[in-house]
This record gives structure tokens, C-alpha cells and sequence, in this order.
């Protein structure tokens, strides 16, 4: 197993938001998580990547292979597209492959000043991370966000053939369909009602 | 039964409630004896003139200004690690608390300063140090204030406070190197005075039960300085710290209940 | 980190508010200060070594709610922290990052401030000294306090008022160092103090900023 989530329970601003999620991937599989808008999707996607601990269960995947995308790409506007990638790169310590432009079709773009690239361009860059860094398991927070149906379909396809095919797995909350042969998760079942206990607030009540 | 039971905000309350009274009452009743019997039943001294009857505010104060960020540093320690609310919350309660003791320090020492340096601030090293110590106090109240989840704000003011502890520590060593050429010829201390106080009155203690052949050097500056002044310092002193005790208890009980009023408020939004 | 450094040091210089802004205030407040004592040389020498170190300190104040900021903004932080380095180095290239844009800008600048104040000539090599041990411990104290105030929108004020009174060591020491080697004193003792607390600052700070930072990311 390269993912295993058992029983976690997280919270957001201290309450419980969702208890009782389990699943595990494989390597090369990937899961998508539906549910309404504030049903949790972000707070388990940055609960599974370690940057807040859930209040209860484990969550397991090989070490320094984690990685965490949302909305925000974490991209400079005054560096150039290679810049900001290469910058990725190295904070990894891994070699930038060349193939990474073509998948995300950002050859044209190199040079430009991440600043100047359109909303749709700037996301695609934001995804052209995950091919540089070279983790195994994403935890991807709505990636397909202000992208057009063709880079969709880009998105996918460097999904599957390039992450899935050599061994990944993805946990992906999105509304729209990737066309991934991916089982789908609706969270809703999972909501935390007033049984779940570790938030903050109960030593209160 | 261990200690940390009285970590719940319920069994705190309970426990905290009936001694709230007791302890006011004690507060009132040192202080009111040891300020009168101070101000009133003791001798002037012969340099300083009555002024320095103020020691029997100014000196206490002080003392807690200190005290009470200390107490504030080892209930941060127990938040960070044992996670008890009522200790980070019972840290936010002592912050205002331990502000007034440093301004009544600083008010109390401007008054005193006065007429004996002639005006009524002196860049002197320990005024200086309560000055500093006020920072530090408005500092920490703004990060709580500043942040609007509980928690998140109980962990960053703990950090605050343990690093301002060192920080703190670091200036009054600061402030003493920079101002050591300044007030060389300042023979009149206040510090000096009350020290010798309580120096004298250990070694009349002492001598007083191990008789004359056991008699303990102290190094006694000035020679009117008698024990007749420690005992209404002890008081004022003695009554401070439970009106210290007594406001924390009254201000933690209160912040519990801030805290019990938003965990149901959300719970009732969740339904 | 060195990748972090070169980012963060590129960004300065692209984006020039890094380098210009602070230097430009401390010109600003170094000016103004005659301005406001008088134009007497005698008063100026004077107080020419504690103005120099209190218009640095508050030059380098004015960029310190960058450092963090902006990465929290673009999202960049989470992504940090989910990276292999540790979140303790990247407190401490952060405060380095800070220093090479700001302090060291500043030290090499206040000679020449130096001179419109008409600070001693003895004491133009402590100026220098002080301000090179000195505003390292500047930089990572603020780096420290904007961990801190991260998470608050418009956190600019609060964070002065959370890191001035942090800096009051640094800058007694500093100052002093300047004010005895213009009266011809040895400042062996503040020179040394003053790098003791940079050592300590860079040694133990970069661990309460990486924990204020993952109690922020929560």
C-alpha cells in the first residue's frame, strides 16, 4: 500500500469536521473525493499531507513522498516560468526534466514572467510543479480550477501516464470528471456529528 | 487525585469559586493594615525623609510585575506541553494584571524619583528594566487580541512568551552595562534601602534564636535602618500576592466562561 | 536552502522594494534628523552613534512583514513546508535572505551617513563593526516576529510593536559600542555582547519561528 487513511478525524478551526475516513490506495491508483462546497474536502486533503494533524487515526504514506496542491500555486510573479520551476526542482534536489514543459505545454512560455501569463496558463504552471518535484503521492485540492477543457484533458492525461503508470497515487477533490478510471469517495456520509470528540472546544462543554 | 484535575475548566471553577471571597477578603485586610501601619505608625528615615514610605507600594508591585510574567511563562510552558486550556488562558488573564503591578512600579518610582533625584524620570537602569518589562506586557495582550482562534493564539503567545522571557532577561543585563557610568554617584537607592531592610531583620531573626555568639555578618549600608519596617513591607507584600491570586482566579473563571460561550455558541450553528 | 536564498534574493532585487525602500528610509530619517536638534556639529557628533543604530533598526523594521507575507499569500508556504526542507531551515535562510537585502545594504551604507551627521572618525570602524554583528540579530529576531504575525491580516503594526521591544538588546549594545569607540574607549565588551546575541538569535530562534509557522499553516 503506498496510501493507507485510517479512521482520521480532522478539524477545522479547532471542530470536527469529518470523522471516521478510511480508504487505501495502491500504487497507481488514484481517488477522487466529491461533497458539497464546506463539507471538508480541503481540511482532509491538508490533514492527509501533514500540515495540521488529525485529532484521531493515522494516516501513512512512504516518507518525503507528500505533496500538496491548491488553489494557491505558490508561483512568483516577477521569476520566469523556468525559474519558478527549476526553484522547485531544487528545493527537491532533483534535476529538472525537460519532458515537463511539453506535458503542460508551457514550451512557448519559458522565458515569460509568471506575471504576465493568463489565469489558465498560471494554473497550468502551478500543475507543471508536480511533474519537477517528483513525489509519488498528491494530494491535489481542486487542480482543474480556471483550466480549459483541453488542458483538462492534459491535466489527465499527466495524471495517468506519467504519475499513475510509474507507481503514484493521487487523493483529488474536484467537481468536474478527469476521465481517470478512479473510484469516487463522497465525503457527505463522513460529516462529523456531535459524537465525534477532539476538538478544542470540549473540555468546554 | 493528581494536581492536573484542576486543569478542567468545570472542577477550576468549582474549586476557585468559594476561595474567591476568602482570598479578596485577606487581600483587603494586609493591605489595609500593612499600608496604614506603614504609612503612618513607622519612623521617617533620616536621609529620605518620608518618601521613602512608598516602598510599601512601589516595592510589592515590583515584585509582582516580575512574579506575575514569570507565572505567566511556566503556565505558557504547561500549554505548549500538556495542553491544558485553563493554563494558557489562565496566562491571558494574569497579562493585564501584571501590567497595572508595572505601571503602578513605574508611577510609584516616578513619585519617589521626584524629590529625591529632582525630577521625575531617570534613565536608571531598574526603571528603565520596568519600562522594557511594559513593552513586553503590551506586546503579548496585542497578539491575543490579534488572533481570533483560541488556540491558535494560546500556542503563538506562548512562544511570545518564552522567547520575550529570554529577551527580557537579556535587556535588564543590557540596560545595567548601559547605564553603569550615569548614576555612580546616586548614593540614595530605594533598592539598596529595602534590602537592607530585609537583611536586617533575617539577622535579627537569626540572632534572636541563635543567640549573640552565632551573630551573621550583614553588609548594612546605612546605619538607621532598623527591622521596624520590614514587618508592614512583609504584609503590603504578603497582601499583593493574594489579591494577585484572587484577580487571576476571578479573570481565568471569566475567560472559561468567554470560552464555554463560544464552544456552544458554535456547537448550537452546527446543530 | 541555497535555492530558497537565491529565490528569495532575486525576488528582492526584481521586485525592488527589497534593497531600495530601506535604504531610502534610513536616508530619509538620517536627513531629517538635523532637521530636528539643529544643525549644531557638536550636538550631532554626539548623538551621530545612537541615531545612526535606531534609523538601521528601524529600517530594517520596515521590510520585516515581507519575509513571510508574501509566500503566505501565493500559497508558497504549505508548499515548503510539505518540501524536504525543514521549516527550521527555512526560518533561517529566510532571516539570512533578510539581512543580505537589508542589514548588510545598511551597514555598508551608514559610513556615508555617517558623515552628514558628523559622526567622530574614530568611530567610523565601530559603526561599521557594530552594524555588521549587529543587524544579523536584527533580521532573524524579525524574522521570528513575522512567523508570528503571519496569519493577521494587516499585521505590519503589530508586529513592530511585538519586535521593538526584542530589539532593545541589540540595540543598547550597538549603539554603545559606536558611542565609546567615538570617545576613543575600547568597545571590546558591547562588540562581543553584540555578537553573542546574533549567535544566539541564529542558534536557537530559528526553532520558535518554525514552530510559530506550523501553528499558523494549521
Amino acid at each position: 500500500m503506498m496510501l493507507t487513511v485510517e479512521n482520521v478525524t480532522c478539524a477545522r478551526g479547532g471542530m470536527p469536521v469529518l470523522s471516521g475516513v478510511s480508504f487505501a490506495l495502491d500504487a497507481g491508483q488514484a481517488l477522487v473525493l466529491r461533497g458539497p462546497n464546506g463539507c471538508g474536502k480541503t481540511t482532509l486533503l491538508r490533514t492527509l499531507a501533514g500540515l495540521q494533524s488529525p485529532l484521531a487515526g493515522s494516516v501513512t504514506f512512504p516518507e518525503d513522498e507528500g505533496a500538496y496542491a491548491s488553489h494557491a500555486d505558490g508561483i512568483k510573479a516577477q521569476l520566469s516560468v523556468t525559474e519558478n520551476l527549476s526553484f522547485w526542482a531544487d528545493v527537491h534536489g532533483r534535476p529538472m526534466p525537460d519532458d515537463v514543459f511539453t506535458s503542460f505545454d508551457l514550451d512557448d512560455l519559458r522565458d515569460r514572467l509568471a506575471g504576465t501569463l493568463s489565469a489558465g496558463q498560471k494554473r497550468r504552471l502551478g500543475l507543471a510543479r508536480l511533474g519537477v518535484i517528483g513525489r509519488k503521492v498528491l494530494f491535489l485540492d481542486e487542480p482543474t480550477v480556471s483550466l480549459d477543457g483541453f488542458s483538462v484533458r492534459m491535466f489527465a492525461d499527466f495524471l495517468r501516464d506519467k504519475h499513475l503508470a510509474q507507481g503514484g497515487v493521487a487523493v483529488i477533490a474536484t467537481h468536474i470528471d478527469l476521465g481517470l478510471d478512479a473510484p469516487e469517495m463522497d465525503l457527505t456520509p463522513f460529516k462529523a456529528d456531535h459524537t465525534a470528540t477532539g476538538g478544542s472546544d470540549e473540555a468546554f462543554l | 487525585m493528581s494536581f492536573w484535575e484542576y486543569a478542567n475548566p468545570k472542577k477550576f471553577i468549582a474549586t476557585t469559586t468559594p476561595i474567591l471571597p476568602w482570598a479578596f477578603g485577606i487581600a483587603a485586610a494586609c493591605l489595609i493594615v500593612g499600608l496604614v501601619w506603614g504609612f503612618f505608625f513607622t519612623p521617617d528615615d533620616i536621609r529620605q525623609g518620608s518618601t521613602v514610605k512608598i516602598i510599601y507600594l512601589h516595592v510589592p508591585a515590583a515584585m509582582m510585575a516580575i512574579n506575575v510574567w514569570g507565572m505567566m511563562l511556566v503556565t505558557s510552558l504547561i500549554w505548549l506541553i500538556r495542553r491544558h486550556h485553563v493554563s494558557a488562558l489562565a496566562a491571558r488573564a494574569a497579562a493585564p494584571i501584571g501590567i497595572v503591578m508595572t505601571l503602578i512600579a513605574l508611577v510609584t518610582g516616578a513619585i519617589w524619583g521626584q524629590p529625591m533625584w529632582g525630577t521625575w524620570w531617570a534613565w536608571d537602569p531598574r526603571l528603565t528594566s520596568f519600562l522594557i518589562l511594559f513593552l513586553f506586557y503590551l506586546g503579548y495582550m496585542a497578539l491575543w487580541e490579534a488572533i481570533d482562534d483560541p488556540d491558535t493564539a494560546a500556542d503563538l503567545t506562548s512562544i511570545l512568551c518564552i522567547v520575550g522571557s529570554v529577551f527580557a532577561f537579556l535587556s535588564r543585563f543590557a540596560v545595567q552595562f548601559w547605564n553603569q557610568g550615569l548614576h555612580q554617584a546616586e548614593s540614595v537607592s530605594l533598592w539598596e534601602w529595602t534590602f537592607n531592610v530585609i537583611a536586617r531583620f533575617f539577622a535579627f531573626v537569626w540572632n534572636s534564636i541563635f543567640g549573640a555568639e552565632q551573630v551573621i555578618e550583614v553588609a548594612v549600608r546605612e546605619e538607621n535602618v532598623s527591622n521596624v519596617f520590614f514587618v508592614p513591607l512583609l504584609i503590603c507584600m504578603i497582601g499583593f500576592v493574594v489579591l494577585f491570586v484572587a484577580l487571576v482566579f476571578q479573570r481565568t473563571t471569566t475567560e472559561i466562561r468567554v470560552r464555554r460561550i463560544r464552544a456552544l455558541e458554535s456547537r448550537a450553528r452546527r446543530g | 536552502m541555497i535555492a530558497l536564498l537565491a529565490r528569495d534574493l532575486r525576488l528582492a532585487v526584481r521586485a525592488g522594494g527589497g534593497f531600495g525602500l530601506g535604504l531610502a528610509f534610513f536616508l530619509i530619517v538620517i536627513v531629517l534628523i538635523p532637521f530636528g536638534v539643529g544643525p549644531e556639529a557638536s550636538v550631532l557628533t554626539r548623538i551621530a552613534p545612537g541615531v545612526l543604530w535606531v534609523a538601521a533598526l528601524l529600517a530594517a523594521l520596515l521590510s520585516l512583514d515581507r519575509i513571510f507575507a508574501l509566500d503566505h499569500e501565493d500559497g508558497s508556504l504549505p508548499l515548503l513546508a510539505t518540501s524536504p526542507l525543514p521549516l527550521e531551515g527555512v526560518a533561517l535562510t529566510k532571516g539570512v535572505a533578510h539581512w543580505l537585502t537589508t542589514g548588510l545594504p545598511l551597514t555598508l551604507a551608514a559610513p556615508a551617513l555617517g558623515f552628514l551627521l558628523n559622526l567622530a572618525p574614530a568611530a567610523y570602524p565601530y559603526l561599521l563593526a557594530s552594524l555588521a554583528l549587529g543587524t544579523p540579530a536584527l533580521s532573524m529576531i524579525g524574522t521570528f516576529g513575522a512567523a508570528l504575525t503571519v496569519g493577521i491580516r494587516r499585521g505590519g503594526l503589530l508586529l513592530s510593536l511585538l519586535v521593538l521591544p526584542l530589539y532593545v538588546p541589540t540595540l543598547i549594545f550597538g549603539a554603545e559600542a559606536v558611542r565609546l569607540g567615538s570617545d576613543g574607549l575600547s568597545a571590546t565588551v558591547p562588540l562581543a555582547m553584540l555578537s553573542g546575541i546574533t549567535l544566539f538569535s541564529y542558534a536557537l530562534l530559528p526553532f520558535a519561528t518554525a514552530a510559530a509557522l506550523r501553528i499558523n499553516l494549521r
